[in-house]
């Protein structure tokens, strides 16, 4: 089969590969229909992520038909599914708590080593994603093996179109959960720190949270303007100081929930930022955390702080005396999505989001090379790129101009 | 550009983080001399207190290989104990070639060790407590000399069984026969705690976990796990 590999920092190329198998009783695998490029897939191709090897299949955002299934699996052949980017077996304590992704058992004894080295205890697993999170094959590819089938892939009803749909796989629910994290109370003031594809389902979610007002912050015209037709006052972080906005449009006091969805790559020429940096140039250091340090500084006392945005190590100048005397509540975490699945697919069915109009591209799975070029260097246009396994290569489709085009 | 030199020049509110910056050079500098000063105090240690650490997570030297490793297994006691014999061993242990019983609760053990070699083991059980414990030592026709046991406990709250594998060994080659191993993925340490993690796996998903699947690596099977 066809398939997006790793093979380097800024390396992206689509090859033949070897078909997946069943290889344990309760996997399914799947034809992919659709899958997403995502801002994780950003810090993978800058060399973020430790633990990557050359030829690692990516891609955790996709959706297919199931075409084979273990002895185990409850799916069928033939069924529509969208599948939770993590991987969680159902059954050990961290999923009977519904923390799915931290489940203990998704990760192999082989791989599990070295993720318990670096962070304490082995994280759970997730597809296409670097060998510390399992080195599972990815689903940017023409069919993918799923384990623990019985557990995670939500069927999808025949007349929802991939598009409304593909994002349980991850942005959603993690905007959600994002929102669920900032544990919003009504009238409540949320800032929101990136308008990407999980800032903008994160405004949407903590609006339905019973947020009085969404604050987001961004740099491109694009992604601000997407943020305001959902209802988000906006602020260009290169026109305003943005703790003093913040503070003038809330009586001084900040608002009352913070929400970072930047994660470890802040764009920004502030000091704190330029020397992260250089540092990340000159030695290992991967953090760039300029977006979170701002978001706690920003927070009124007694308020919370929830991080959806990706770190993967250790950070430097992180104002801990500031989050203590502020007396600020953190919660963070890849998202636990087959916590969410059955509530958000039903609310998908009654409108309640738009999933949509953040498409600015579908393209061909043979042109994810270019597409990951695109998504890297012109996020203003490339607001979400959604790859096809079945498009001729170069048939890129690109959101009708009048939509975005800069008024 | 504008913008940014407007917002350096134009606000003198001074930045935490620039300070932070700036203040680096101070730490490095602090933490020279806090060496310095531990370096004078040391020689007074206050007296030991027995703590409730298990006896394997001490700090002991000894030269025989010590290594104690604790599992969560959302499973009843009753059915982790009656999982853990002999027949079902290959299902979970990854470097065991075979366990051929020789009655009297011993058995012949032939394990993968380094560099395609085989290990034979013969092993006696010393003790065994119903859904507790089960204990052994090694005979003297075995290669390795080593001694074990593994525990069962109710874990807190009905979350299921602690399962402890305790094992002493003197590791052939002493030290460095050991760090060899451990560089080859061999090492008993290392194998038992992965063993443990696929027994958990198999109690709990029934099914031992694998990653295997495609990737552009000629050297790799999509149906074999890798690392
Ligand atoms: N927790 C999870 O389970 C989970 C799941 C998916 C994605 N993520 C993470 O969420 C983050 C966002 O994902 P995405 O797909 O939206 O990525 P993205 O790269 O498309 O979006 C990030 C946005 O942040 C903006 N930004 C950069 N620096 C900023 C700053 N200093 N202030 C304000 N905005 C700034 C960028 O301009 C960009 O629009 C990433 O770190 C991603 O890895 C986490
Ligand atoms: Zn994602
Ligand atoms: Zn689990």
């Amino acid at each position: 089969m066809r398939a997006v590999t790793w093979q380097g920092r800024h390396k992206i190329s689509v090859e033949t590969v070897p078909d997946p198998e069943i290889v344990n009783p309760r996997d399914a695998i799947l034809r992919v229909t659709s899958t997403a490029i995502c801002g994780s897939d950003l810090h993978l191709y800058d060399g973020f992520i430790p633990g990557m090897r050359a030829g690692d299949i990516v891609g955790h955002e996709f959706m297919g038909e199931v075409v084979e299934v273990g002895s185990g699996s409850t799916l069928k052949q033939g069924q529509r599914v969208v599948v939770p980017f993590t991987i969680s077996c159902g059954s050990c304590f961290f999923c009977e708590k519904q923390q799915y992704s931290a489940c203990d058992n998704s990760n192999p004894s082989e791989t599990r080593d070295a993720s318990e080295l670096l962070m304490g205890h082995a994280m759970g697993a997730a597809f296409g994603y670097a060998h510390l999170t399992g080195g599972y094959a990815g689903g940017q590819a023409e069919y993918v093996r799923v384990p623990y089938s019985d557990v995670g892939p939500v069927i999808i009803p025949d007349d929802l179109p991939d598009d409304d749909v593909l994002f349980l796989s991850d942005i959603l629910p993690t905007g959600w959960h994002a929102a669920v994290n900032a544990d919003i109370e009504p009238g409540d003031t949320v800032a929101v720190w990136g308008c990407g594809p999980v800032g903008l389902f994160t405004i949407q979610s903590a609006l339905l949270l019973g947020a009085g007002r969404v604050i987001a912050i961004d740099h491109f015209p694009a992604r601000l303007r997407l943020a305001k037709q959902l209802g988000a006052e906006i602020l260009d972080y290169t026109q305003v100081d943005v703790r003093e906005a913040l503070n003038e449009m809330t009586g001084g006091i900040g608002p009352d929930a913070c929400i970072d969805c930047v994660g470890m790559e802040s764009h920004g020429f502030t000091p704190d930022n330029i020397l992260d940096q250089v540092k990340v140039q000159i030695y290992s250091v991967t953090e760039r955390p300029h977006a979170l340090r701002q978001a706690i500084l920003a927070c009124r006392k007694g308020g919370r702080v929830s991080i959806p945005g990706v770190y993967g190590g250790f950070a430097d100048k992180f104002p801990l005396g500031q989050l203590m005397e502020k007396g600020l509540t953190v919660k963070s975490g890849q998202t636990p999505v087959q916590k969410y699945s059955g509530e958000l697919l039903k609310m998908i069915q009654d409108g309640k989001f738009d999933t949509t109009s953040l498409v600015s591209h579908h393209a061909a799975l043979e042109d994810a090379a270019e597409m990951y070029r695109h998504w890297h260097g012109e996020q203003n246009d490339y607001t979400k790129i959604i790859l096809k396994p079945g498009l001729e290569k170069g048939a890129v489709q690109a959101r009708k101009e009048s939509e975005h085009a800069d008024a | 550009m504008r913008m940014f030199t407007d917002r350096f020049a134009g606000r003198g509110k001074p930045d935490p983080f620039a300070i932070a910056v700036a203040g680096a050079g101070l730490a490095f500098a602090g933490m020279g001399y806090a060496f310095w000063r531990r370096r004078q105090k040391r020689g007074a240690e206050p007296e030991r207190i027995a703590t409730d650490a298990p006896h394997w997570t001490l700090d002991k030297r000894s030269a025989r290989a010590l290594f104690g490793k604790s599992v969560l297994v959302n499973r009843p006691r009753e059915e982790v104990f009656a999982a853990w014999k002999v027949e079902r061993f290959p299902e979970f242990m990854e470097n065991v070639v075979a366990v051929e019983p020789l009655g009297g609760g011993s058995a012949r053990w032939t394990i993968k060790g380094p560099a395609r070699r085989e290990v034979h083991l013969v092993n006696s059980i010393t003790e065994s407590i119903e859904n507790e414990t089960i204990s052994w030592h090694s005979d003297a026709e075995s290669e390795i000399a080593n001694s074990g046991e593994v525990r069962f406990a109710d874990a807190p709250a009905g979350r299921g069984t602690y399962v402890t594998l305790i094992l002493a060994y003197d590791p052939p080659g002493g030290k460095l026969g050991r760090l060899g191993a451990k560089l080859l993925q061999r090492e008993p340490e290392v194998q038992a705690r992965r063993d443990l993690h696929r027994f958990k796996q198999l109690m709990e998903t029934g099914e031992v976990t694998s990653n295997a699947s495609p990737s552009a690596r000629k050297s790799e099977s999509p149906v074999e796990p890798h690392i």
